[in-house]
C-alpha cells in the first residue's frame, strides 16, 4: 500500500484520498472545523493546513501523495492555526461565557488545543440581528464560521435548501433561503441534519439550555483531539 | 503544586477592576490557604485590597475588566506606565467579555434607556455631573489601549489558574495553562 510520511510517522492511503482523511483514519489528528467525513472537502477554515513538498497547503483538499514528507505538529504549523483560530475570534462575537455552546464548541476546544490565550487582533464586534422566528431553534449570525456544514446538509441531506452564504468579503454571512429571510418562514425542523452539525453556538435549539452541568460538557473531560480521534475510529 | 523559590525581595504587585464585575478578584482570592505562602512572596501596590490610591512602580500589575470609560482608560495607562508585566486577567480585559455586548446598541439609547424612560423614574435625566467619568462608545479589550505582556482566559480564571499562572511568574518561568486550567467560560 502507498505511504506517506506525517510528522515522521508513516500513514498509508489510497489513490484520491485527501491527506487529512488518510490521516485520520490511521489515527492519526490534523484539526479542523469545516471537513466532515460525510461531505467533499470545503478548505474554508484552513485549520488543517500542513507543510507537504515545502508548501502550506490545507490538509483536506490536497490528495495524498506517495514519500510525501508532512509536517503537522510542528511549532511553525500550530502558530498558524492559533493565528487562524485568533482571527476567527475577533470576526466573530465570540463571548464564551455566556454562549450555550460553551464547552461543546469546536472553535473553543481548538483553541484551548493550541493554547490561544488571546485573540489578540483588533475584535470586529459585528451587529447581525439573532432570528428566533422559528419554533425550536433560534440562530446567532453573529458567531458563524462560514464552515458551510449547515447549508451543506440541508441541500444535500434534508434536501430543503434551508441556508447559504451570501456577501462578499468581511460582508460575507449566513442567511435562511426564504423570501422574509427568517427561518420561521422554512419547512427546517429540529430533526433535521442542519440543526445538529453546526460546530459552534449558531444553531441553538430552544427549550432547556445549560442543561449538562460543567464537567461534563464535550470538551470538558477531554481534548478535541481525543474526541475526534474516537469518532472515527 | 510545587513550592516556589523565595525571590531574593519582596515582588510588589498591583491589581485593579476596570469594567469588571470583581469575580476575578474574588477568584484571585480563592487560592485560599496559597494567600499565606503568597504574601511571603510579594507585597500589594494599589489594589481593591488595599488603601493605597495611586499606582506606584511595580513588578506586577493585574488587570480585571475590559475598557468602557475615560478613567478606566486613565488607570490602564497608568497601571502601564509602572508595572513592569502587565497582566490582562479574565475574558472582560482579554476580548471586552459580556460588557462588549452592548457595543451593538446606541450608547446614548442605551443611557436614555435606563436614566430617562425606565419605568419608575419621576423626571429622569441622564446624570451629567464632570465629576463622573464619560462612558466610551464602545466597550474594548485593555490589549487594544495599551501593551499587554501576558493573558490569563477565564470568565473567571479559577484559582488554581491564577495561582498557576503567578507561582510559574514568580519563578521565573513562562506562564502555562495545561490540563483544563485553560477555559474562555
Amino acid at each position: 500500500m502507498k505511504q506517506f510520511l506525517l510528522d515522521g510517522q508513516p500513514v498509508p492511503f489510497e489513490d484520491g484520498q485527501s491527506i487529512l482523511e488518510a490521516a485520520r483514519q490511521a489515527g492519526h489528528y490534523i484539526p479542523s472545523l469545516c471537513w466532515h467525513k460525510d461531505f467533499p472537502a470545503h478548505g474554508s477554515c484552513k485549520l488543517c493546513i500542513v507543510k507537504a513538498a515545502g508548501r502550506h497547503v490545507s490538509a483536506c483538499a490536497t490528495p495524498a501523495k506517495e514519500g510525501w514528507e508532512v509536517e503537522s505538529a510542528t511549532p511553525e504549523m500550530n502558530g498558524e492555526r492559533r493565528a487562524l483560530l485568533q482571527m476567527l475570534f475577533v470576526e466573530g462575537n465570540h463571548f464564551c461565557p455566556s454562549c450555550e455552546k460553551s464547552g461543546n464548541c469546536e472553535l473553543q476546544a481548538l483553541g484551548y488545543e493550541y493554547e490561544m490565550l488571546t485573540s489578540r487582533f483588533r475584535h470586529f464586534y459585528p451587529d447581525r440581528p439573532v432570528d428566533a422566528s422559528h419554533p425550536d431553534v433560534l440562530l446567532d449570525f453573529n458567531r458563524c464560521i462560514f464552515c458551510e456544514l449547515c447549508v451543506r446538509a440541508s441541500r444535500d441531506v434534508d434536501g430543503k435548501a434551508v441556508f447559504a452564504l451570501t456577501g462578499r468579503g468581511i460582508n460575507k454571512h449566513l442567511v435562511v433561503n426564504a423570501e422574509s429571510g427568517r427561518l420561521g418562514d422554512t419547512d427546517f425542523s429540529k430533526n433535521d441534519l442542519a440543526a445538529r452539525i453546526c460546530p459552534v453556538g449558531v444553531i441553538l435549539h430552544k427549550g432547556p439550555g445549560f442543561a449538562v452541568p460543567i464537567g461534563e460538557r464535550t470538551y470538558d473531560g477531554q481534548t478535541i483531539r481525543e474526541q475526534k480521534l474516537k469518532e472515527e475510529s | 503544586m510545587s513550592a516556589v523559590p523565595a525571590p531574593t525581595r519582596k515582588l510588589r504587585v498591583a491589581t485593579t477592576s476596570l469594567a469588571g464585575c470583581f469575580g476575578c478578584h474574588m477568584s484571585f482570592l480563592d487560592i485560599d490557604e496559597h494567600l499565606f505562602e503568597l504574601v511571603e512572596l510579594i507585597e500589594f501596590d494599589r489594589s481593591p485590597l488595599t488603601d493605597i490610591k495611586e499606582v506606584g512602580p511595580c513588578d506586577i500589575g493585574l488587570i480585571e475588566g475590559g475598557v468602557c470609560n475615560a478613567e478606566n482608560v486613565h488607570v490602564l495607562r497608568a497601571f502601564r506606565r509602572q508595572c513592569k508585566t502587565l497582566i490582562a486577567l479574565g475574558a472582560c480585559a482579554v476580548n471586552g467579555g459580556l460588557p462588549a455586548q452592548r457595543n451593538h446598541l446606541s450608547l446614548s439609547e442605551c443611557l436614555r434607556e435606563v436614566y430617562q424612560f425606565r419605568p419608575g423614574l419621576e423626571n429622569g435625566q441622564i446624570p451629567n455631573d464632570p465629576e463622573l467619568p464619560l462612558p466610551l462608545d464602545k466597550v474594548r479589550p485593555i490589549h487594544e489601549v495599551v501593551r499587554i505582556d501576558y493573558f490569563l482566559p477565564g470568565c473567571p480564571p479559577s484559582g488554581p489558574a491564577i495561582w498557576k499562572f503567578l507561582t510559574d511568574l514568580i519563578a521565573g518561568r513562562t506562564p502555562r495553562l495545561t490540563g483544563g486550567l485553560l477555559h474562555y467560560d
